[in-house]
């Protein structure tokens, strides 16, 4: 019972090749299909995410033997040369294959460290094979021991918890000030891709009511009718200040749009009730000593980049924590190995063993015709008794061998020594 | 087995705090939760130790200054749990459980003499008395509260954030809680009060009697009133209302010192 993995991700392969090498879900399934048909897998699982595509399975044979023929598959499967994909692509086997999966559920192998994106992406592509029978045994254990390391690291570490893009740094502080955000309402000053982020964040944030000013009306349409928000003609500040929590603003100006005496006005208007101002633009958009007015909370970029800084300096302190927890799991994981191989090779030994006895009685028939069939049968018993006396003792001591290392070496000699190849479980 | 409830209050107390300091710290829901529970059990504890320090002494928990610190203690937990419960939010607790402990531990370390029996003064001065020092706790939490609003909102805007902000309680829901205090404390100094003046027009059958510590009640109580008035007004609302907070309760702790131990004459019972 070994484990396999073929695949690439954003560490070794441009996105050029990360693109030309992505599985859909039907994809996904045809290509498990195809694995298992032709003899290279017998349990797979194809994890297709935008960072990476990688193959996990558990082959027939040696998992090492079946790496070549899985790193052709996948060239072939997705027509692109072998020689394209070589460097690109990388090999895990047991051990290796098993920390490699719990550490990316775990978010320790993203792009961006700790994301939480991809353990709904694990759970989603395990969902997915498991749903189509495409995972055995093995593969299930291996997948829902991943999920568990993801929800660990996420529950137990700081890894997953502060906000790494300037847009969800923004409206994470928003919510230090407001608190949730399902009933509040923000202005978003310009239309452009970095408001649409923001904008983005907001609505995954709940956000109640969404006004949008653009100097374009039909730019400012598009995004409203995109994210669900009310388009509101450019120069309304007063309605617009007075009824908003949140402004968010990222319009190509030379000029501050947002003056401090238009703030002053603004916030005595609405009675001094706490705005939160996120100025992203270059230059910036709002006048910097609007952020002395009473309950102004007002960030810009070099503010909100700053976070993200701090908060990846937090997140990378938090690595050896995960990576305590994974390799916990993995210890674990392959404990249960061990234990599941130990059941299979004392098991295969028993029937070796069986087996030599009933030859070894069949050899000795002739010698043994004054015996009667009862007597025959006694003696049979009596010595499968012993051969299970003789097989409790190394059964036990393997079972409770506390190293495992030790267990897997033990194991190991126990199969090398009494098994031929095709007896090995 | 004498200070079985001492021990196993002081254990209820301190490993809450533990849980709640490493709530803080990691953000885990079954952490806080099981730092709850040990308030909880830790008020359980702390009302048997009241009593039976109070059997042991013969007297009320407020007959003397250490008795009087540890019902405000108990107080104190019984208010901030209560108002854990109601709005949902436990990453202050680290802040509130240092007080509780203090004031148990300073009350039941200090020498228990017997004192002399207390005069039976019935029900109504007992529940002034109960209500004063509910009062004052809940005071208490709200300057509590008032002060870590204006430590975060420092924080949020000079950008250092370190680990913390990211776990305490939004500055909205700080305020909420603080009101929510003072609420608490303005009902119960409201009543308290009322109860004291009746037991005193019962005593004295009198009513012009005068005392420097009705001026400074009737002051708390006005300023406390105002407060909540004006930390629901949309000017007031922020660093302002907070401060307001914690000058209030500085004005408390001169009605339970200077007014107490100098001036007044009805209240001096230390």
């Amino acid at each position: 019972m070994e484990i396999v993995l073929v695949g690439l991700n954003h560490r070794t392969a441009p996105v050029e090749v990360r693109e030309r090498v992505s599985f859909t879900a039907e994809q996904a399934r045809k290509a498990a299909e195809e694995l298992r048909s032709r003899g290279i897998l017998e349990e797979t699982l194809v994890l297709s995410t935008c960072n990476r595509s990688e193959i996990y399975g558990v082959p027939p044979e040696s998992s090492h033997e079946c790496a070549p023929g899985l790193s052709s598959f996948l060239s072939e499967f997705h027509s692109v040369r072998a020689e394209e994909l070589g460097l690109s692509l990388y090999h895990h086997y047991d051990r290796e294959a098993v920390r490699h999966l719990f550490r990316v559920s775990a978010g320790l192998d993203s792009m961006l460290l700790g994301e939480a994106e991809i353990l709904g992406q694990v759970r989603e592509a395990y969902r997915y094979a498991h749903e189509y029978g495409a995972t055995g045994p093995v593969l299930n254990r291996l997948f829902q021991g991943a999920l568990e390391v993801g929800k660990r690291v996420r529950s137990e570490t700081e890894l997953g918890t502060r906000p790494m893009s300037v847009a969800s740094a923004g409206v994470k502080l928003a919510e230090r000030v407001f608190g949730k955000m399902n009933e509040r309402s923000a202005l978003v000053l310009g239309a452009g891709t970095i408001s649409e982020q923001v904008v983005n964040q907001l609505r995954d944030r709940g956000i109640a009511a969404l006004l949008i000013m653009n100097r374009s009306r039909e730019r400012a349409n598009e995004l409203a009718i995109r994210f669900g928000g009310k388009v509101v003609g450019w120069g309304e500040w007063e309605t617009a200040l007075k009824v908003v929590d949140v402004v968010v603003s990222s319009v190509a100006s030379e000029e501050p749009v947002l003056r401090r005496e238009l703030l002053q006005a603004a916030m005595s208007a609405r009675g001094n009730r706490a705005l939160f101002l996120m100025d992203l633009g270059l230059p910036r958009n709002i006048e910097a000593s609007a952020a002395e007015l009473y309950n102004i909370y007002m960030y810009n970029i070099d503010d909100l980049t700053e976070i993200v800084e701090q908060n990846r300096h937090a997140r990378e302190g938090e690595v050896p924590r995960a990576e305590t927890i994974v390799d916990e799991h993995v210890g674990k994981f392959l404990s249960w190995q061990a234990s599941v191989e130990l059941v299979g090779v004392v098991d295969a030994l028993r029937a070796r063993l069986r087996e030599e006895r009933a030859a070894f009685i069949h050899a000795r028939m002739d010698s043994m015709n004054h015996l009667s069939a009862a007597e025959r049968e006694r003696m049979e018993s009596m010595m499968d008794e012993l051969l299970e006396k003789l097989l409790l003792q190394p059964a036990e001591r393997l079972r409770g061998e506390k190293e495992l290392r030790r267990k897997i070496q033990n194991v190991e000699a126990l199969r090398d020594l009494f098994l031929s190849n095709r007896e090995k479980p | 087995m004498k200070d079985l409830f001492l021990i196993l209050t002081i254990v209820a107390y301190g490993s809450s705090l533990a849980l709640y300091l490493r709530f803080l710290g990691t953000g885990r829901e079954v952490i806080g939760r099981l730092g709850t529970v040990l308030l909880g059990l830790g008020l359980i504890a702390h009302y048997f130790a009241l009593l039976e320090r109070s059997r042991g002494l013969h007297t009320v928990p407020y007959h003397d200054l250490y008795g009087s610190m540890s019902l405000f203690g108990w107080l104190l937990a019984l208010t901030y749990l209560g108002l854990e419960l109601f709005h949902r939010q436990r990453s202050v607790g680290a802040f509130v459980l240092p007080f509780i402990i203090v004031f148990f531990v300073a009350a039941h370390l200090a020498p228990a003499d017997r004192l002399s029996p207390a005069p039976a003064r019935g029900i109504v001065f007992a529940f002034h008395v109960t209500l004063s020092i509910l009062a004052y706790a809940a005071f208490a939490l709200s300057f509590v509260f008032s002060l870590i609003f204006l430590g975060e909102e420092r924080l949020l805007r000079s950008r250092k954030l370190g680990n913390v902000v990211w776990r305490l309680p939004p500055l909205e829901l700080l305020e909420r809680m603080s009101r929510s205090s003072v609420l608490v404390g303005l009902v119960s100094i409201g009543i308290g009060t009322a109860l004291g003046f009746v037991w005193v027009d019962r005593l004295r059958a009198q009513t012009g009697y005068f005392d420097p510590k009705y001026v400074i009640t009737l002051l708390v109580l006005l300023l406390y009133a105002l407060y909540f008035q004006l930390a629901r007004t949309a000017s007031w609302r922020g660093s302002r209302a907070s401060k307001l907070c914690i000058f209030n309760f500085f004005v408390v702790v001169m009605s339970f010192t200077v007014v107490n131990l100098y001036l007044s004459q009805s209240h001096r019972y230390f």
